[in-house]
């Protein structure tokens, strides 16, 4: 278990070392030009030279990348060409507000997804397993943007039940010890504000998680399916099990294993569909500073926020493969 | 943002055909029989249809304002008898600016597909058919495009290539190198262990005879199902990246993506400017999963019976 573990994480030193040298040489080998971007069209070419000298775009490519990995080796990451922060600071600083919409997505997607496609494969073929079937194919091919719109619009605006903007209401008078707005709220034994930001969270959770929540019912159902038709299972059934253990002891845990990877790989999903969810409700996390990156072509911040959310996600698969083992024996065996 | 579907392993691709019938009529006959080949077909027809008559079709010239009382700041006209659909909020024709987005969307997707197809399939084939170190350098590259989601990939090479058509095009395609280079190699590997391609390699043939003959038509089925699904995903992250000012920006005419930008802060008076184009996006989108989940399942010889 330790070797590998240590094998997977030796791994990924390779990976997400390749990945920074990736992204260094697309900002600065592909067409266009960084400063140019960032001092828009009325630049003027005084402007311009200046701004390369500045950030040493004008040194040789070979050279500022020595600086680069240099700089990386000591942690440093550089800072916001726009904002002046180091890119470290903001990424933690962000990545609260993140989780948390992150979280409330998953469990939305989870709690709903795994019951509905269970029932839909242990009921193949009626009119509750089309239905399922046709939302979930539904689901996935609706942008994440648009349905975040339209939920903004018809909750919020029209029937005037959620809050659509930000994380918290801002009159509130509330500390933020941890940046997670809902556990403050718990912390410093303020109820409003916990509810508050808990309610802020729903909207923005439903959008995110709707994708993860029609892939989830997918797997599950195709799992489920498989499953029952297998001969343990109609072993327990011969045996007089009753259908409630069979469905928890044999199919159910049986079915759970690609689910499992399933649920890991939304991860990564929930990482970047947090870039259009949090631009759309204005939530202050990583997706809405990346979103002001990209539009001020702060270099720094991309190549770094991409960076630390490479390496998030795969720590986050690295855990899911470790999770096998509780489910499967047969994998903690080996 | 998306993967709308599971990439699909080469597992249980069976070369031999069926008695007297080949794979592929085969597959065809019973994705003939299936209603989500004949629903996604149909959506697809029509969005091509539509992308390629879009002259004929649209009642007005692209992009033709008319600045009137009928959209003003805080009014934007509906359906009416001369615009079905309504205008836009710089008086353009809401139908005729639809018709000529699904243009858009529809060369970004297939043009940014086939970049991802072919370099993709490309890596795979080398990395599959030549095994050895070929395939582990090609896989550690594939295995760091992978590091990050997609729509990231996407973002990041957008960002730095500007907002061009075909920035946006190399962005998409890019961000599907690894799917198609992982199910390829998958494809060839469990292929290269199967009788057939052993028994070629027993009659003398040459390496490259085998790979280019035998074991890529047979990996073309699950490449071909995987495409369909990924003209959805591209089209979506087409309207994401859009959505996020990495669009194009040069094109006269937005693509459904640019429209919903466009649309979203007159939502309260004008909700169709931003409705219109997010359901034609997942109409199409759906439209070719449907196909592609239809292709899949004919395809799987599990289901042949």
């Amino acid at each position: 278990m330790l070797r590998f573990v240590v094998r997977r994480l030796g791994l990924m030193v390779p990976t997400l070392f390749g990945l920074s040298v990736l992204l260094f040489f697309w900002v600065r080998v592909l067409p266009g030009d960084p400063c140019r971007s960032l001092l828009g069209q009325r630049a003027t070419p005084e402007g311009i030279a200046r701004c390369n000298e500045v950030y040493g775009f004008d040194k040789p490519i070979l050279e500022q990348y020595v600086t680069y990995v240099g700089a990386l080796m000591r942690g440093d990451f550089g800072s916001s060409i726009d904002l002046h922060e180091p890119v470290l600071d903001a990424f933690l600083n962000k990545l609260p507000a993140t989780i948390e919409v992150s979280a409330v997505a998953l469990l939305f997607a989870i709690v709903l997804g795994v019951p509905l496609g269970y029932y839909a494969g242990r009921h193949q073929g009626g009119w509750w397993d089309t239905t399922i079937v046709s939302g979930s194919l539904l689901g996935v091919t609706i942008p994440v943007f648009f349905l975040a719109i339209l939920l903004k619009y018809l909750f919020a605006r029209q029937l005037g039940l959620l809050p659509t903007q930000g994380r918290q209401d801002a009159r509130l008078d509330v500390e933020h010890p941890t940046n997670f707005y809902v556990l403050d709220g718990i912390i410093t034994g303020n109820f409003d504000a916990f509810w508050d930001a808990s309610l802020h969270l729903i909207l923005p959770g439903l959008a995110l998680g709707t994708i993860p929540l029609a892939i989830i019912v997918r797997i599950t159902r195709a799992s489920v399916s498989e499953v029952v038709h297998e001969d343990y299972v109609r072993t327990a059934e011969a045996k007089g099990l009753t259908s409630g253990t069979i469905n928890r002891r044999h199919v159910l845990r049986n079915a759970l294993l690609p689910v499992v990877t399933t649920i890991g790989l939304q991860l990564g999903l929930l990482l970047s569909g947090a870039v259009l969810t949090e631009t759309v409700f204005n939530i202050d996390g990583v997706g809405q500073y990346l979103y002001a990156a990209i539009g001020v072509r702060d270099y720094p911040v991309l190549q770094g926020f991409i960076l630390f959310i490479a390496l998030m996600y795969s720590v986050i698969n690295l855990l899911v493969d470790l999770s096998y083992g509780l489910i499967d024996p047969r994998v903690r065996a080996s | 943002m998306t993967m709308p579907a599971t990439t699909i392993t080469a597992e249980g691709q069976s070369p031999e055909s069926m008695a007297g019938e080949t794979l592929w009529r085969g597959a065809f006959k019973r994705l003939r029989r299936n209603p989500m080949a004949i629903i996604g077909a149909s959506i697809m027809a029509v969005f091509v249809l539509v992308a390629v008559f879009a002259p004929l079709l649209a009642p007005y010239e692209p992009a033709s304002t008319q600045w009137t009382e009928l959209s003003t700041y805080n009014y934007v006209q509906g359906s009416s008898a001369e615009h079905p659909l309504g205008i836009d909020r710089w008086g353009s024709d809401m139908l005729t600016q639809l018709i000529y987005g699904a243009r858009q969307s529809l060369v970004i997707g297939v043009v940014s597909t086939l970049i991802g197809l072919v370099a993709g399939a490309a890596l795979g084939v080398l990395a599959g058919g030549l095994g050895g170190r070929v395939d582990t350098v090609v896989m550690r590259f594939v295995d760091i495009l992978l590091s990050i989601p997609s729509l990231l990939l996407a973002i990041s090479i957008a960002a730095a290539m500007g907002t061009t058509g075909f920035a946006l095009m190399i962005a998409i395609g890019a961000a599907q190198i690894p799917i198609f280079a992982r199910l390829l190699r998958a494809s060839m590997l469990s292929q290269s262990r199967s009788d057939y391609v052993l028994a070629a390699g027993a009659l003398g043939l040459k390496r490259k005879t085998i790979v280019m003959g035998h074991v890529l038509p047979n990996s073309l089925g699950p490449t071909l199902v995987q495409a369909t699904l990924n003209l959805a995903t591209a089209i979506i992250e087409v309207a994401a990246l859009s959505y996020l000012g990495l669009g194009n920006d040069e094109a006269a005419v937005a693509e459904w993506g640019r429209m919903i930008v466009s649309g979203q802060d007159r939502f309260e008076i004008a909700p169709w400017l931003a409705f219109y184009p997010g359901i034609a996006i997942a109409i199409t989108a759906l439209g070719f999963t449907l196909l592609g989940e239809a292709m899949r399942e004919v395809l799987d010889p599990k289901q042949r019976r």
